[in-house]
């Protein structure tokens, strides 16, 4: 009882339920083989590519802001590593430190834009993704003359970062679970953790407790762009060749797959253990629905349900978690108070 | 208590911003185990003292002494580091965070090594937890509960705890009843007494008279950013009180005005407009 | 309140000019207008530039007042994105696909736009999520429905319809060859929504709602009707788009759309709205719309590459709201030491 009232309690509760509720949907009414859907790559590797991103989105979200810019980063880390490295031939490492620098260079101006200013995060990365959708596309073709850029990584780079395991199952796999454990630890288990949520809570009242509030704000939205830039780096290497397009998805997806794992808009609230969850979520009802009856064209209706259904859910067990205490008022209720 | 070393002095201190002073010659002075209560109207600097207080503003003139040497608080950060605790009036608390949690915001206590150094959940829980219940707060048992669930009261409480534990000589505490009920604030007002016999200096900033007179040693009254009055306990009555608060205009004239007013006008009371 | 009493004194001389909202705006109109006339010369002068881009401001400006006024009421609106090629939908499977009269279908359009924005209203002011989710979900699914029902019923993600010439006429014709009779469908809901704004009482009731929610409604202030009304508003704009594109266009394509999204939300940012609500002008969003389309449109008139284009959009953005903000900070300060 006790344990079943603190998983009640925990941010992602909501999540769990959500990643229960779509599957067995699709069991029941999409006929779905849950053996052949669980063996299935498709659907992990679409999660392992969102997951990198959400999870950063997410930690912000939790302190307060928002990043959309991550939209152009991810074609900027591809076309970034495949301009340097495929098209000028510089080594892998040069694109790759390229790429990545890139990330922490427009999270640094994401990050210095926000805690200098009183302009909302959702406006400064809007305007920081539509410069630099522009600055990835006009500079590819400026340097190479090509939309699309070709690019062949030495074998050890695509052991590492482009790699299919067991031919389906895209190495961002394993970086996802890395990057949540390390993320999930950080954020649970240190005072860094402690900070976030304060932080998301109370910014001015974070800031008289003396935690770094300025300094963890700007260092997140260099994680969120330098995530999505490693996004972009994986796959111009596993792809052999960067794509300008793609990576808009990304904006709205990654938002629903945090908001659905459980992370309160607002700030202050959530867990990284729901954003995977929620990444889960998402990318069985996105991919997941080939292998049911249901037509694929339904998806994204699914989606926009199951979000609207998992924020309610995600109010209702918050209410929960402030309202009872495990051991509530039995004997101590009138002492003194 | 005269020929003690007050813990903390303001003399003279003038703050203003631009070409406007919100405060005007502010002296005052708190004694280790002693209340001293700022009444004020809204608007009459009260907040502006605080923040000057508390390390947010620096004094455009006059000095600040702690244990009567003069200092310079840099920012919030270095009061605090100084002994002085600023509780506002929710608590400035974090609602979706646990108790143990709440305690230790910018203070967490680890456990292991390196980069392995581990938030210590149940230290904080057990240690937040025998805080708040030591000023007897007995209804919190369990560290991981979140803050919002709380009470009004239970929340400043625990902000006072809080502010104790991490050795506050000087706890300023901001309405800390405005917001609440009568047996909350009560319930705020025994824990102000609590805190004023472990012998911190407390400053008490609150407009309600009762309140103040009910835990205050000292009072000083602000009007315009200056100080109007500063007597001790039981020198003035609850109404010479209220009355210096509303700015020389008396309640006495104030009600004798709406009888007027209602004997002429049939016993309607005057409509606002 | 001093806004108000601006445009009803007429303000003439110019440091009440300078200190209006839309001042910063302007300015940043100028100077790109006159970036775009040097670059790109007597074509982009004359009627093939100005068609050009006001072809695209009408579109969006359409789709940027409402969603300008909701901002103002600090709400946001995601799911235009999708009620645009819903709308285009419906309107085409009831007419082309179904070969019911054009009114039938343009009513049809409407009233799912016109729904989708009472879904997000009610949502937004019954459940306490906020707007940016709800709409998020509510793009998702109108997006979903529109393409599950497009290939349900017409097998095809892209519906045709040959509009009867009336129809053509009012809603979808290219004036001179050059320019669509959209922009007047804009000036006409630029001018029903100044005067909802800065004319009727309900212009100040926006404001106060943007301004502090909770003190408007202690004021009496109906919140909940208004914000759901301002949502059917925004929905009805964008499903009128959608209708517009369909009649131009002559065809129904399910994945149009997303980019109106942040494209109106730019423009009404540019035209100085505050994201926070509680601020913003009319003038202002039009003034944003038009420089949004010129720098969109003047690129390809200009020779540089037109991915440029998105580049000075964003630092256009950028600079107007941190102008806005340093503004916003002077006029601040400027009362605070007047009191």
């Amino acid at each position: 009882m006790s344990a079943l009232g603190s998983a009640i309690r925990r941010p992602e509760a909501a999540a769990v339920i959500s990643l229960i509720g779509i599957i067995a949907f699709y069991a029941i009414f999409g006929g779905v083989d849950l053996g052949k859907l669980f063996g299935a790559a498709s659907w992990v590797n679409f999660a392992a590519n969102l997951g990198i991103v959400a999870i950063p989105v997410g930690l912000l979200m939790i302190s307060g802001q928002l990043d959309i810019s991550i939209g152009a980063m991810i074609p900027a880390g591809s076309m970034t590593v495949a301009i340097l490295s495929g098209y000028y031939e510089l080594p892998i490492v040069v694109g790759m430190l390229g790429a990545l620098g890139l990330g922490v260079l427009v999270g640094l101006v994401n990050g210095i834009l926000t805690v200098r200013t009183t302009v909302p995060s959702l406006i400064i990365t809007l305007g920081t993704l539509v410069a630099m959708q522009g600055v990835v596309l006009a500079g590819a073709k400026l340097l190479t003359g090509a939309a699309s850029v070709p690019l062949a990584a030495p074998e050890w780079a695509k052991f590492l970062f482009g790699r299919l395991i067991g031919n389906s199952h895209q190495v961002a796999i394993v970086w996802w679970l890395l990057f949540a454990a390390v993320l999930g630890f950080v954020v649970h288990r240190t005072k860094y953790g402690n900070w976030l949520f304060a932080m998301g809570g109370d910014r001015e009242s974070a800031r008289n407790a003396g935690i770094p509030v300025d300094r963890m704000t700007i260092g997140l939205f260099v994680l969120s762009a330098t995530s999505a830039a490693f996004v972009g780096m994986c796959g111009a290497i596993l792809f052999n060749s960067a794509q300008v397009s793609g990576g808009m998805n990304y904006i709205f997806n990654s938002v629903v797959c945090v908001v659905v794992g459980g992370v309160l808009l607002t700030g202050g609230y959530g867990s990284v253990i729901g954003i995977f969850i929620g990444t889960l979520t998402f990318a069985i009802v996105n991919q997941g629905i080939y292998f049911t009856d249901i037509d694929r064209n339904w998806a994204n209706l699914i989606i926009g349900v199951t979000l609207l259904i998992a924020v309610a859910m995600n109010g209702t067990f918050r209410e929960f978690a402030l309202s009872l205490g495990p051991r509530k008022i039995k004997k101590g209720g009138q002492a003194n108070v | 208590m005269s020929d003690k070393t007050p813990v903390l002095e303001m003399r003279s201190v003038d703050k203003s911003f631009g070409p406007i002073d919100v405060l005007h010659e502010i002296s005052l002075r708190v004694h280790p185990g002693e209340v001293l209560c700022l009444l004020g109207d809204n608007g009459a600097g009260k907040s502006t003292l605080i923040k000057t207080l508390s390390g947010v503003h620096k004094p455009t003139r006059g000095e600040i002494l702690m244990d009567g040497e003069p200092v310079v608080f840099e920012s919030p950060r270095d009061a605090q580091g100084r002994g002085i605790a600023t509780v506002h009036q929710f608590g400035g608390t974090y609602p979706l965070m646990s108790i143990g949690r709440n305690f230790f915001v910018g203070a967490e206590p680890t456990k292991g090594w390196g980069p392995f150094k581990v938030f210590d959940r149940k230290t904080a829980n057990e240690t937040a937890v025998k805080a708040v219940r030591e000023f007897g707060i007995t209804r919190i048992e369990d560290g991981d509960r979140l803050v919002g669930g709380l009470s009004g009261g239970e929340r400043q409480s625990l902000a006072i705890a809080r502010a104790v534990h991490f050795g506050a000589r000087v706890l300023i505490l901001d309405e800390p009843t405005a917001a609440l009920g009568v047996k909350q604030a009560a319930h705020v007002l025994r824990i102000v007494n609590e805190a004023k016999k472990r012998g911190l200096a407390v400053i008490f900033i609150t407009h309600q008279v009762m309140h103040a007179m009910t835990v205050g040693d000292h009072f000083a009254v602000l009007i315009r950013g200056a100080v109007a009055a500063d007597f001790r306990k039981g020198e003035k009555t609850r109404e010479e009180i209220t009355d210096l608060m509303a700015g020389g205009e008396t309640m006495a004239d104030l009600e004798a005005q709406i009888e007027g007013y209602m004997e002429t006008h049939e016993g309607h009371v005057p409509q606002a407009n | 309140m001093s806004r108000q009493s601006d445009s009803r004194s007429f303000p003439v001389s110019l440091g009440s000019i300078a200190r209006r909202p839309e001042a910063g705006s302007l300015v940043g109109l100028v100077i790109v207008y006159t970036f775009f006339a040097i670059l790109g010369g007597a074509v982009f002068i004359g009627a093939p530039g100005w068609s050009s881009w006001l072809n695209i401001a009408a579109e969006v400006g359409i789709v940027a007042l409402p969603v300008g006024l909701l901002m103002i009421a600090g709400e946001l609106d995601i799911s235009v994105g999708s009620v645009i090629p819903a709308s285009s939908m419906t309107a085409a499977i009831v007419s082309g696909h179904y070969e019911l009269p054009a009114v039938v279908g343009i009513v049809a359009a409407l009233g799912v736009g016109l729904l989708v924005g009472f879904v997000n209203g009610y949502l937004v002011v019954r459940t306490r999520i906020p707007s940016l989710i709800v709409t998020i979900g509510t793009m998702f699914a109108v997006m979903g429905l529109t393409l599950g029902f497009a290939v349900l019923i017409s097998g095809s993600t892209s519906v045709f319809l040959v509009p009867d010439p009336v129809t053509k006429t009012v809603l979808g014709a290219f004036i001179g060859g050059m320019f669509n009779v959209s922009m007047f469908w804009w000036a006409g809901f630029a001018v029903a929504i100044f005067y909802l704004l800065h004319v009727s009482p309900i212009g100040n009731w926006i404001f106060a709602v943007g301004g502090d929610r909770e003190s408007a409604h202690n004021a009496g202030i109906p919140v909940k009707w208004l914000t759901v009304s301002l949502y059917m508003l925004s929905g009805f704009a964008a499903a009128f788009v959608g209708v517009l594109q369909l009649m131009t266009y002559q065809s129904a394509q399910v994945a149009a759309g997303q980019s109106f999204i942040f494209n109106s939300i730019m423009c009404v940012v540019i035209g100085g709205v505050l994201l926070t609500g509680g601020a913003g002008s009319v003038i202002g969003i039009v003034i944003g719309t038009m420089t949004f389309a010129i720098v969109n449109q003047g690129i390809f008139f200009s020779g540089l590459d037109p991915n440029v284009g998105s580049l000075i959009i964003g630092a256009l953005l950028l600079g107007a709201v941190l102008s806005n903000d340093t503004f916003r900070k002077l006029a601040l300060n400027y009362a605070t030491k007047k009191s």
